[in-house]
């Protein structure tokens, strides 16, 4: 059952071919078995499982299952669970149980999924290898020397292992599509505003956007449905209908105009990835796309503006973890600086500590005109590159990331070396667009990710060109040897 | 821009992080590199460039002025660390 995507599972589920509490006792024994050697998963709340297995099983027997009912998956640790452990990969929340749950827990238990547990994760989000986590590293299934990518590489490893169908995932620079990516599956992030950030546990509000990872297009589209849509309670959701994801995702691609940005292609980017992305590139092109040049000259310029509006953002979001109402308290504070201090200085790990910094620094005074300022400017500049584009072309394509999966420990040491494998990633969030990374190949065993970004609002469009690759591709059956 | 032990301390301290004394070099050289990182953004004239602050250029929205939320003072005061008779506890601020 572990082999079949949430399409072929719901498919299942609605023939009577096994039960949900059959599906998720299946999966929860797969992480018993595999965890271990990947650390995915935090938190396995397999009583829970059951019981929501049990109700959907009831539910579908009332009659009233919808596409996603007993379909077993994982939150990333950064959601709030009512009741449940939500660490955000960090000491600080160790013991934190959250008391309510976030929009997208209460819109995916509504659809009548079965929640496995809660996924790993670079602490608060800020990296990119899935190192930062308090818990450990994460390991990548199709090789446990090689970081998963970060910061959702719990939900990423999860899935590509086949311990979970489907999982939900955050992106404030690439946290979803390069995890996505490294993995060999697949992951979208929306529009900024499109799925809603109550209970999401904040990194940089202008840039946090939640999303789906799967194996597939086709299951992202199903997941995305229900994790869309406006909610009040977050005051930067956006009141916009949602679409029915799964409608069009058989839309032929003729006269499909793909935008290749020459500084995607540039220095930087590792050969045998290149050439992965030009032979899915050269797929399109028989599946009736065009292909046309374009630039967008402000690239080099995302990563720079990036970290000082996300630190910048970060220092003021995690003001809020002081040692008095929740979270991590030192042992026997002097006075009231000494909680505040040493309780953040002990929750708080090295990176979460050099952002808040970088961020504090950036907005101290003085530096105000000269750091966020500035950076929201370039933040214009570069988002009206992308407008540009979308005049000519419907969809812009490139490499999700510039290597394949590199070597546990060997960026760790280096906070700009590790930015730096977000670079085709960043600027999409900072313009606020759509992005989805989708497998293309490998490189020895190594997975590369095909990154196609879309104007604002167009999912459905995004979800419809992966999924017709994947109608001639196979590289999403794939299956890391060690977990098929 | 470069950054000395002694100004992450004072930056530590706006940002009530205790760094361990011998942790503040490290700190000072891979800030100063990431303020490296971030000068880059100097190469680029922006004067007259209207700052971004949301993706979509949206106003945030107001609500009507009603009460939403409902008491929930021992589900919230269940996970703080200290306290007592409905109250968060810290040590002593006023002499």
């Amino acid at each position: 059952m572990h082999e079949k995507t949430i399409a072929q599972l719901g498919a299942g589920l609605a023939a009577g071919h096994f039960s949900s509490e059959e599906l998720t006792r299946a999966f929860l024994e797969r992480i018993e078995r595999f965890n271990p050697l990947l650390n995915a998963f935090i938190t396995v709340t397999a009583e829970a499982a059951l019981a929501q297995a049990r109700a959907a099983d009831e539910r579908r027997r009332r009659g009233e299952a919808g596409p996603l009912t007993g379909v077993p998956m994982a939150h990333k640790d950064i959601f709030c669970t009512d009741g449940v452990r939500t660490s955000c990969g960090s000491r600080m929340l160790d013991r934190f149980i959250a008391p309510y749950n976030a929009t997208v827990v209460e819109q995916i238990n509504a659809a009548g999924a079965v929640m496995l547990g809660k996924t790993n994760m670079d602490e608060f989000a800020m990296g990119s290898s899935n190192e930062t986590s308090f818990y450990g590293p994460v390991r990548n299934p199709w090789d446990l020397d090689a970081v998963p990518g970060g910061s959702s590489g719990g939900s990423a490893a999860a899935v590509a292992a086949r311990l979970t169908p489907g999982a939900t995932g955050t992106d404030t620079g690439g946290s979803i599509r390069q995890p996505a990516a490294l993995c060999g599956i697949t992951g979208i992030k929306p529009t900024y505003g499109r799925v809603s950030r109550w209970g999401m546990i904040a990194y940089a509000s202008s840039l946090d956007q939640g999303g789906p990872m799967a194996r597939t297009a086709e299951d992202c589209a199903l997941l995305l449905g229900a994790m869309a849509g406006f909610d009040p309670r977050d005051s930067t959701s956006v009141d916009r209908p949602v679409p029915d994801y799964s409608a069009h995702l058989d839309q032929p691609l003729d006269g499909l105009k793909i935008g290749l940005p020459r500084e995607y292609f540039g220095a930087g980017l590792d050969s045998a990835v290149a050439q992965a992305v030009e032979a899915a590139i050269a797929e399109y092109r028989k599946l009736g796309a065009e292909m046309v040049e374009i630039s967008l000259p402000n690239s080099q310029l995302a990563i720079p503006a990036y970290y000082v509006v996300a630190p910048a953002e970060c220092s003021s979001n995690l003001a809020r973890f002081d040692g008095v109402r929740y979270g991590h308290r030192c042992e026997d504070p002097k006075d009231l600086l000494d909680l505040y201090t040493r309780s953040r200085g002990e929750g708080f790990g090295a990176e979460v500590k050099r952002r808040i910094l970088v961020g504090t620094f950036a907005l101290s005074a003085g530096y105000y005109d000269a750091y966020y300022l500035k950076a929201q400017q370039i933040r214009r500049l570069i988002s009206e590159d992308f407008r540009r584009a979308f005049t000519q072309v419907d969809v812009i394509m490139g490499p999700t990331s510039p290597t394949v999966a590199f070597n546990l420990g060997e960026k760790a040491d280096d906070p700009i070396t590790m930015y730096l494998s977000d670079i085709y990633t960043i600027a999409v969030n900072l313009a606020g667009l759509p992005g989805l990374s989708l497998p293309v190949g490998f490189v020895g065993q190594r997975p590369v990710g095909l990154q196609l970004i879309g104007d604002y609002f167009t999912e459905e469009r995004l979800l419809n060109i992966a999924h017709r690759y994947q109608q001639v591709s196979d590289w999403h059956n794939r299956a890391p040897a060690a977990f098929g | 821009m470069s950054l000395g032990p002694a100004e992450v301390a004072k930056i530590a301290h706006l940002a009530r992080l205790a760094i361990r004394d011998e942790d503040a070099p490290a700190y000072a050289r891979n800030l100063s590199a990431i303020l490296d990182l971030v000068a880059q953004m100097n190469a680029v004239d922006t004067a007259g460039v209207a700052p971004m602050a949301h993706p979509l250029d949206t106003a945030q929205r107001s609500r009507t002025d009603e009460v939403t939320e409902f008491n929930q003072r021992e589900r919230f005061q269940a996970i703080a660390p200290r306290v007592e008779a409905g109250l968060y506890l810290v040590p002593k601020v006023i002499e």
